[in-house]
This record gives C-alpha cells, structure tokens and sequence, in this order.
C-alpha cells in the first residue's frame, strides 16, 4: 500500500480503464489541454488522444446527451462535469435519458455511462455553487449513486463504475481532491463493488453513519467523543443508491443509537432514507430517537463565517451524539 | 359534586339569550327551582330557575351579555368544593364542542382569572407524565425488554428528557445488572411473579403426566449395577471404532440392554388399554431428550434387533433434530417402553413417571465410583443404579423385579447380549 491523493486515485482509475477498454473515453470541459479543472484527468490526453479525451463547449446538455448516445450504442463514456452545479441544466438528459432507456426499451439498450465530478461546497462558492446532489439524483429509479469519501474507495468505485452497465452518478468533492489515504499498489485491479458500505471506525456507544466531505468532520468528532468516553462507531455507505443498509443495522443493534452525519439538506435525500430505514429494522433495538446533522436548510451564504456554520461541524456531531447518548 | 350550569332553551325557537341580571350572587344557597337569573329571548324575558340544589359557587357571565343556550353561564355545587378542574374544563371548551365556539371573551377571561387564582391557592402540583396507571415514556429497546424481562415499566424511574425511560435505566433496574442469571434479586421491593404464556409442548407435558400419574398405579424397583464390565466392553468398542471416527455411548449400550431383557421378559413390554391389555411384539424404545422448552421422547423401532452401532446413530440424529424441532409426530409416537438418563446431571437415582400407554419407564443414574466388597476384600467399584417405574395394572412386582434381574445380568456381563 502507498498513500496518495483522492484526485490521483480517481485519475489511475480512468488510466487503468481506458487502458483495459478501449471503448471508455472521457469528456468535458477543460478534461483535454487544460488537464481538468482539478486536474483530476491530467495526463490522459497525452496518453489517449483528443479521439478518446475530449473537449467540449460549454453545453451540459450537449455533451450529456452525446455521451448518453454514445453509450446507447456500446462505448463507455465518462462525462465529467466541472461541477455538479452545471449538471443541472443536463439534468433532463439524465434523468429522461439516462435513467429511463433501459427500462423503455424493454432491456434492450443499456446505457454504461459515468457522469462524475466534484460536489458539494468548496470555499466559498456561494449558494449556486455549493450543491450537494445526491438527493436530486438518488430520487431516480434507473441511476446508480456513489459518493466515495476516502482515495481507495474513489478509486475502487470508480472503476466499478466504469465497468457497470447502468449510469452511474459520481460525486466527488473539490475539498476531498487533496486528501492522501492509503490505495493499493499500482497494478493491484481492485474493484470495489457497488452497493457496499464500510466500516470507517469500530465502537460500541453510539453509530455515525456519514459519507462525503462530513466524513473527516466525524472522524475528528469521533476522536473527541472518545477522549470524553463515547466510543463512536463509523460506517460509511459509500454507495446512495442502491444504499446497504445491513452493516448500519448490525451496528444499531448494538449501540441502540445512531447520528447520520451528512452535507445535503435535510429535507429528503439519502440522509433521510436512512434514518427510515434504520427506523424499521432496527425499531426494538433504538434507545434513542435517530438524529441527522446535515447542512442548515437555507441556500448556502457567500459569507465565509456563515459558510463554516451551514456545513456540518464536529460541535453539532459531538452534541447530536450526547444528546442520543444521553450524555452531558 | 360540582356541576357546571348552562344557559337553559327557554323556548322552542331561542337561538341566543340575554343574561339581564342576575338574581343570585356567588356563595348564596340555591333550592331546587329557585330564580337565578333573568333572561331576555327572543320572545320574552324569562326566569331562569335553577333545577339543582346547592351553592351557587361561581358565576361565569357577567349580566348583560347574550350567549347561545347550554354555553356555562354558572357552577353549582357544595360549598368549598374546589372546582378548579371544572374550570380547567371550561376554559378548554370540553364541556360541549358545540358551545366552545360561542363561549364570548369575557367567560374566557373570567374563566382563566379564576384558574391562574386556584392554582395560586393550591400547591402547585406538577402533572407527572408516567403516572402509576399512565403511559410510560420510554425508548423501543426499553420496551422490548421489559417485555421480555417482565418488567413494568411504571416501577422503572426514567432518567431520559421527559422522564423518559432509557437503556441505563433499565440496566441499573434490580436486579437487572445480572440479567443472564433470570429471576431479578429482590433489593428492597418485592417483586411479581414472571408471567410466561404456557407453550403447546409445555401444555402436552403438564396434561400428559397429570393423567399417567392420576391414573396408573405406578410402583418402583431399583437395582444396583456393577457397571465396570460396561464400561470396559464400551471403551474396547470404542477403539476398535476410533479409525472410522465413530463411538458408542454408555447409553446406547443401555438402550440395547434393555431392549434384550424385554425380549427375555416380554410382559413387561405391554400396555393396560382398559379392557383388554396390548403384549408388543416389537420393542420400540422412546427416549428422553430435554430440550429447551421441555422434553421430547423420540423412539428407536426394534431396539432389540438393532446393533449398538445402529443404535447410537439413531439416538444422536433423533436427539438432534428434537432440539431443532425437525421431529415428525411419526418419530415421536408408538413406544412399547421408555428410558430416561439423568446421569450425566450427577442423579444417583430417581424414579420417572410413566409415558402412557407405555407400560414401564426405566431412570438410569449416573456411575459411582465407590469401593465395594469382592471376595472378601474391599476394592475400587464402579456402580449405577436402575429404577423401573412400572403400571401395576399390567405388570406384577414379581415380573418387573424379573425383568430387573435380567437386566442386570446383561449389563454386568455384556457378552451374554450375544445370545
């Protein structure tokens, strides 16, 4: 194992799959000459050339729709968008498009499509530029959600990605490009299957299921709590929808308490979905009501004091996980 | 007993009326049929008069104010009676939900001057959300507890928001913090018998032994075993088996003994049918296997010309599947003769209750090394003891004691099994 960054892992998975099929290709704004936005795709263009890297208008709903086309007719395509706030004017292609084919065509067209990129809040972004999207597209019966937080599964995931035949939605996120974690050895083909979540942190007091850019404010969180004698246990469900929620019953069974943790709104979404679910199966075994810390329910402030307090913080994790501990 | 007085239909047609004034004060007595107030209709005025007797306590309308019939206009009752709740009860509008809407401001407000001034009076008496009869605020996982623990949950003083009864609660709860050990200790208070719905095999059990006990004349035979040749022949068996991973167990030896010396004494193998009395001509053999909500007696058919071997395999996969519940009615039905072994719990000896029609039941004891007397000299013995519980009906002291004897023949010389 080495360490490297969340933006090289997503970049060797796109390299390993453009190597191994030569029916994927990538497309987007700036992915070509000016090596990506976050360069995340630095490198391809050399390696694969503008007929497998290439360059587009400014027309989401172009190349969105080229890509879906593409895939119809059995390429691979990878559509990045610079970000996922530019999706919204693709959002017809991918949600008429994309997540309907298969199922109109009675199982006769698939569509292998990948659409990635970063989400969420970066810095200072302000209230278009800071959408977290998984609520928007985990709603869609047809599409595939992913959200890695940590390089390996970035990497793993996204080839998964890569390699399924249903359109998968992407979201990476502009702050988690620069974290380094642990990713195996080049060469080593690992694929992380879709629909699995991972236990982040094992503990017997109180689960926090998060996942995105809040993870690292939980994990931070979690060490606090344990300073203080709250031992917090940390799954991360990696994958929106199909969502797994087996290993966060297992664990609710256990500490009878659960916070989720997550950066979209609190109205709806996935975040919402868990809570309902864990509600159910896990129903006797809940000492405590569940609780999300989410981001604040209002559109995101220019303000950089306001910005830090919309996002979730670890004093609004730390005081979720007393209140369901019972704790002072 | 306070009541509340409302505005009386002084005639067919009143849809309001006007209180002009009032004839009565607060604290005045008033008779059955005394004036208490003059109201203008739409007809006429006329005389409210009161159809209780008592004091009229309080006045909830000021004179002058026109109000839609049966809105309170007054409360009547003994005098000093407190009618804080009555207010409380017209303040909220849940005397009539018809006359809520018409109650005019000013009742309102005198309504809830005369409360906020009771309950100045009065302690102030906090309204407890877990009464003793009351819903107890408590968390699911609590509740699943208690419900498997029988505990009730108004004797658990809850530690959440809202007096809300939590996981720490019920873990510091008596006797609860050594929950594994079942019946909660006793520390300070007592506490009620754990009421368990009874399950359709304990019901099977507690019917069918009262009746073999209220109805067979049971009697007992114990014997003595020197059961060192036992031993000895098993743990030779068990070598010569060892390569094919196998072993016997000094019950199915047992199993087979017995089934030998009921072929040597066969009326102990027989049933009383009322009228008539059943000699079997097969030995099926039930055994008794605990199990976790009672016990199960599956049968090994023709235990006599069955081998050791053959035995034993039964035995575990009939044992087996009576603690997976995997038994068919067929594997549990028909025995000519039953055997139950409490040895392994310590039991020196003990006598069994007979599993009807069977006609006997034989309990078997655990070994005791002991020293006993062999030509003269005292030595190291290993002995075990046999109790037949036997139906006098169809088997005579003489012949179970036969029966026994044969027995014991076998057990203490296991070649002669062979003949």
């Amino acid at each position: 194992m080495r360490e490297i960054r969340y933006r090289e892992a997503l970049r060797e998975a796109m390299f390993e799959e453009m190597e191994r099929d030569e029916s994927v290709f990538l497309m987007g704004e700036e992915v070509g000459h000016y090596q990506g936005a976050y360069k995340v795709s630095e490198g391809l263009l050399e390696k694969y050339g503008e007929r497998r890297v290439i360059d587009t208008p400014i027309a989401e709903a172009g190349f969105a729709g080229v890509g879906i086309g593409a895939a119809m007719v059995g390429l691979r395509p990878i559509i990045e968008f610079m970000t996922w706030n530019f999706s919204f004017v693709a959002f017809d292609q991918i949600i008429s498009n994309a997540a309907k084919v298969h199922q109109m065509s009675a199982g006769k067209i698939q569509v292998p499509i990948v659409f990635r990129g970063p989400n969420g809040a970066a810095k200072q972004v302000a209230s278009q530029h800071s959408h977290s999207v998984a609520p928007f597209y985990t709603h869609i019966p047809g599409l595939h959600v992913i959200q890695p937080s940590t390089p390996r599964d970035a990497k793993g995931l996204l080839k998964s990605a890569i390699r399924s035949n249903n359109p998968v939605i992407f979201l990476e996120g502009e702050t988690l490009y620069g974290v380094k974690g642990e990713v195996p050895d080049e060469g080593v083909d690992e694929l992380i299957p879709i629909g699995e979540s991972r236990l982040a942190r094992a503990g017997a007091d109180c689960t926090i299921v998060t996942w995105g850019r809040p993870y690292y404010t939980v994990l931070a969180a979690a060490e606090k709590l344990a300073a203080e004698g709250i031992e917090c246990e940390v799954i991360d469900p990696r994958t929106l929808r199909p969502l797994d929620t087996e290993l966060m019953v297992q664990s609710v069974k256990k500490t009878n308490r659960c916070v989720v943790v997550h950066e979209h709104w609190p109205y709806g979404g996935p975040g919402a979905e868990i809570v309902d679910r864990l509600q159910r199966e896990a129903f006797d075994h809940l000492d405590a009501p569940l609780e999300r810390v989410t981001g604040l329910d209002v559109s995101m402030p220019y303000a950089s004091n306001l910005e830090d307090k919309v996002l979730p913080t670890e004093e609004r994790v730390i005081d979720a996980v007393k209140r369901v501990s019972y704790a002072k | 007993m306070a009541k509340i007085i409302g505005l009386p239909k002084l005639s067919p047609t009143m849809e309001e009326g006007t209180l002009v004034a009032w004839i009565k004060s607060e604290g005045d007595e008033v008779e059955v049929d005394d004036l208490l107030a003059e109201v203008e209709t739409d007809k006429a005025t006329m005389e409210f008069r009161s159809f209780d007797r008592g004091v009229l306590l309080k006045i909830l309308v000021p004179a002058g104010e026109t109000l839609e019939p049966d809105v309170p206009v007054a409360i009547i009752g003994k005098a000093g009676e407190d009618i804080s709740e009555l207010l409380a009860e017209v303040a909220a509008g849940a005397v009539s939900a018809a006359v809520s809407a018409a109650v005019p401001a000013a009742v309102s407000a005198a309504v809830s001057e005369t409360v906020s001034a009771a309950a100045a009076v009065s302690a102030p008496v906090s309204v407890p959300e877990s009464g003793s009869e009351g819903r107890v605020l408590s968390s699911p996982l609590v509740r699943r507890l208690a419900r498997e623990r029988s505990i009730d949950l108004h004797t658990v003083q809850g530690s959440g928001p809202r007096g809300r009864v939590v996981k720490r609660d019920i873990e510091a709860f008596p006797g609860e913090r050594d929950a594994s050990g079942g019946a909660p200790a006793l520390r300070g208070e007592r506490l009620p018998a754990r009421v368990v719905k009874a399950s359709s095999m304990r019901r099977t059990i507690a019917r069918r032994l009262t009746e073999s006990t209220q109805t067979t004349p049971h009697y007992y035979l114990t014997i003595d075993v020197d059961i060192a040749p036992l031993v000895d022949a098993r743990r030779a068996m068990n070598a010569e088996l060892e390569a094919a991973g196998k072993k016997v167990s000094l019950n199915d030896l047992i199993i087979k003994a017995a089934a030998i010396a009921l072929r040597r004494v066969p009326e102990v193998n027989s049933s009383w049918m009322g009228k008539e009395i059943h000699y079997h001509q097969v030995v099926d053999i039930s055994i008794a296997v605990a199990v976790d909500e009672g016990l199960m007696t599956p049968v090994i058919r023709d235990a006599d010309r069955k081998g050791v071997m053959q035995i034993a395999e039964e035995v575990r996969d009939l044992a087996a599947r009576a603690r997976d519940k995997k038994l068919q009615l067929e594997d549990m039905t028909n025995g000519t003769f039953s055997i139950s072994n409490l040895g392994m719990f310590g039991i020196e000896e003990f006598t069994a209750v007979i599993n009807p029609p069977e006609g006997a039941i034989l309990a078997v004891g655990t070994i005791r090394n002991e020293p006993v007397v062999e030509d003269g000299a005292i030595v190291p013995g290993k002995r075990m003891r046999f109790t037949m519980s036997s139906d006098h009906r169809v088997i005579d002291g003489a012949t179970g004691a036969k029966f026994m004897a044969a027995l014991k023949t076998l057990l203490e010389a296991p070649s002669t099994m062979l003949l």
